[in-house]
């Protein structure tokens, strides 16, 4: 009797993980699926699942639509480009918050805790005039500096070096190794878990990210590659669905790639509390 | 190598005295072993020796310099802590190598001077290992290591064994004290357990409540304690303590090896001085060729180490006889030993003569 209780209970919990799974696969499945069709195709109702021949066309049609090599190379730059400053402000930053005692430590911890929870959209005003003030408006730096410091970083890296044993920290300082020696070659190596999943989360948001680029520029020199993506809608007439998610295609590819051999850190940062 | 030299040495944390002004003088090339129970300042006077705290007064000498401004990394002391603290990300090489190339060691020199260390604490095939794949006591070698490689002034010791299970602390018990003889210096080593007080240390220190109980060779130690609290922390079981009925001042003590049990209608047919305790046997504890047997007498409860071959059934009404020389005398207020140095309560005359 357990034991057919027990595989039914598997069967249920094995159903509903696979409707919640179909949820989010499906969306995926079908921008990878219309890539491939052709126009008519897109259209035609009741709706194809496979395409009846396979267009790899529009994957050149999307290409060359636009100066798509500098909105890849724009949006390695400003995702990258974030990712290195955030990590050279965030590491010093976490080491301090979780391991010295200062005047104020705690006011300037909240204070970047409430940074956390405040949304881009809700700053970019002044955010813009701070930048046109400077000149920098589009311009990559535009893009890159106004998320050099990341709240959520800090916080994630703060959790993970407050987790090293303050004896490996001792023993690397009877070693002789400086304070900055150690954040670099002690701590950091130790939350690697933890930098890998931020690094990747702090990637994919910026690879994706539409609101800022589309505030920030104005010329192709400097579009990243989600805007890119949209001037496909814009630039043909009728909505060539096919071709916008070939564009799409693109822009997620690099971020499958990553997230499939970054897989393992993910699911071993998430595991480290408990561990 | 250096004597360490403590002067007055205290250390508060918040309003808090942990260590309250001690004065301690570690020799050349000793072994000397801060023993005492969990909070006594042990820990914090080792930590403040390494530069891991600071001292809140007094002063510590390592050689002839005062280092109480030095940071740790500066001291030339090395540490072995408890819980090994190696660098999980590095593999055994690297984390021997560390110290050496922060102080700016050469690559080749460092080679060198790890693959030898490595020899001497048979870790060669391991040094491509990361910790991890380590057992304990391969972890614990690595930790000495990686201060051996350095050839500190002074070794310190922070309950390096007691991760370890009983056998592996046994041997490397036997493993450090040779290790000493070895490199002949000085070695300051932390326990709260007397039975490796008492077999490495040449000099210990026995610590309570942030203060220095007495500093003794370990025979000495059990044999000549300063008060009360040496007394009984020093010694297992620990010393009988009892009232004495026409001084209250005083209160007398003597150990449960020192003791005879008799029957209680035999007469102690004895000329030497003797003093006599009568009650009840309650329990018995067979450790092995010993046995303790626990004796409810008109002053309190009491502890008999007995020879596990003698029969005694519970209930027993027994004499518990002790010769004077075997008697020490402490002040009850103050827990100060009464009349060392001019022998103990009987003259002690060394049993079947000189060997």
């Amino acid at each position: 009797m357990l034991q057919v209780g027990r595989t039914a209970w598997k069967t249920v919990e094995w159903v509903l993980l696979a409707a919640v799974g179909l949820v989010f696969v499906f969306p995926f499945l079908w921008m990878f699926l219309t890539a491939f069709k052709t126009m008519p195709e897109v259209y035609q109702f009741p709706p194809t699942w496979w395409p009846e021949s396979w267009q790899f066309e529009n994957f050149r049609i999307a290409w060359s639509s636009g100066p798509f090599v500098t909105y890849v190379m724009n949006s390695i730059l400003v995702a990258g480009g974030i990712l290195i400053l955030q990590f050279l402000i965030a590491v010093p930053a976490a080491y301090a918050f979780a391991r010295y005692r200062f005047p104020g430590r705690n006011l300037l911890f909240g204070l970047s805790l409430i940074a956390l929870m405040i949304p881009s959209q809700v700053i970019f005003l002044p955010v813009y005039v701070e930048m046109s003030h400077w000149g920098l408006v589009n311009t990559l730096w535009s893009l890159i500096l106004p998320f050099g410091a990341s709240a959520f970083g800090i916080f994630l890296l703060r959790q993970a070096f407050m987790q090293v044993p303050d004896e490996v920290i001792e023993a690397a300082r009877l070693d002789s190794a400086s304070e900055w020696k150690i954040m670099w070659t002690i701590m950091v190596p130790m939350a690697k878990p933890v930098l890998v999943t931020f690094g990747l989360f702090s990637f994919i948001y910026h690879w994706n990210d539409y609101f800022w680029p589309l505030i920030m520029t104005n010329s192709d020199s400097v579009r990243t590659l989600p805007i890119g993506i949209s001037m496909l809608k814009a630039a043909e007439g009728g909505k060539q669905w096919n071709v916008i998610m070939a564009g799409n295609m693109i822009l997620v590819l690099p971020i499958l790639v990553v997230f499939f051999f970054a897989q393992r850190h993910i699911i071993s940062a998430f595991v480290y509390q408990s561990k | 190598m250096a004597r360490v030299v403590l002067n007055q040495v205290t250390k508060s944390f918040a309003n808090q005295q942990v260590v309250k002004g001690i004065n301690l003088l570690i020799p050349d090339g000793s072994f000397t072993v801060l023993v005492g129970p969990s909070g006594c300042g042990k820990s914090t006077t080792l930590r403040m020796i390494a530069g891991l705290e600071s001292a809140t007064g007094g002063e510590i000498l390592i050689g002839d310099q005062t280092v109480n401004q030095l940071p740790p990394g500066k001291r030339d002391v090395a540490m072995v802590f408890q819980n090994y603290a190696l660098y999980p990300t590095m593999n055994v090489y690297d984390n021997i190598a560390y110290g050496l190339r922060n102080r700016g060691t050469s690559k080749k020199e460092c080679q060198v001077l790890v693959e030898e260390i490595a020899e001497i604490v048979g870790l060669t095939q391991y040094l491509k290992r990361k910790p991890s794949q380590l057992s304990g006591g391969q972890r614990q070698r690595v930790a000495l290591a990686r201060a051996m490689v350095k050839k500190p002034k002074v070794f310190l010791m922070d309950e390096p064994l007691s991760n370890l299970d009983a056998k592996l602390r046994n041997q490397m018990r036997v493993e450090l004290t040779s290790l000493h003889k070895q490199l002949g210096s000085t070695f300051i080593y932390v326990t709260h357990d007397q039975v490796e007080a008492m077999t490495m240390g040449d000099q210990i220190v026995v610590m309570s409540e942030g203060n220095i109980m007495q500093v003794a060779a370990p025979l000495e130690l059990y044999q000549e304690p300063d008060n009360l609290f040496v007394a009984q922390f020093i010694g297992s079981p620990a010393m009988n303590i009892v009232k004495d009925e026409e001084n209250s001042a005083v209160v007398w003590g003597f150990r449960p090896e020192k003791a005879q049990l008799l029957a209680e209608s035999a007469a102690p047919a004895s000329s030497i001085e003797q003093r006599v305790l009568r009650g009840t046997v309650i329990s018995r504890e067979i450790l092995g060729a010993e046995s303790l047997c626990h004796v409810e007498t008109e002053k309190g409860r009491i502890v008999v180490k007995v020879d596990t071959e003698i029969s005694i059934q519970m209930g027993t009404h027994v004499q518990v006889i002790v010769d004077a020389a075997n008697i020490y005398e402490f002040d009850r207020a103050t827990g100060k030993r009464i009349g060392k140095g001019v022998g103990r309560v009987g003259q002690h005359a060394l049993a079947g003569g000189m060997v």
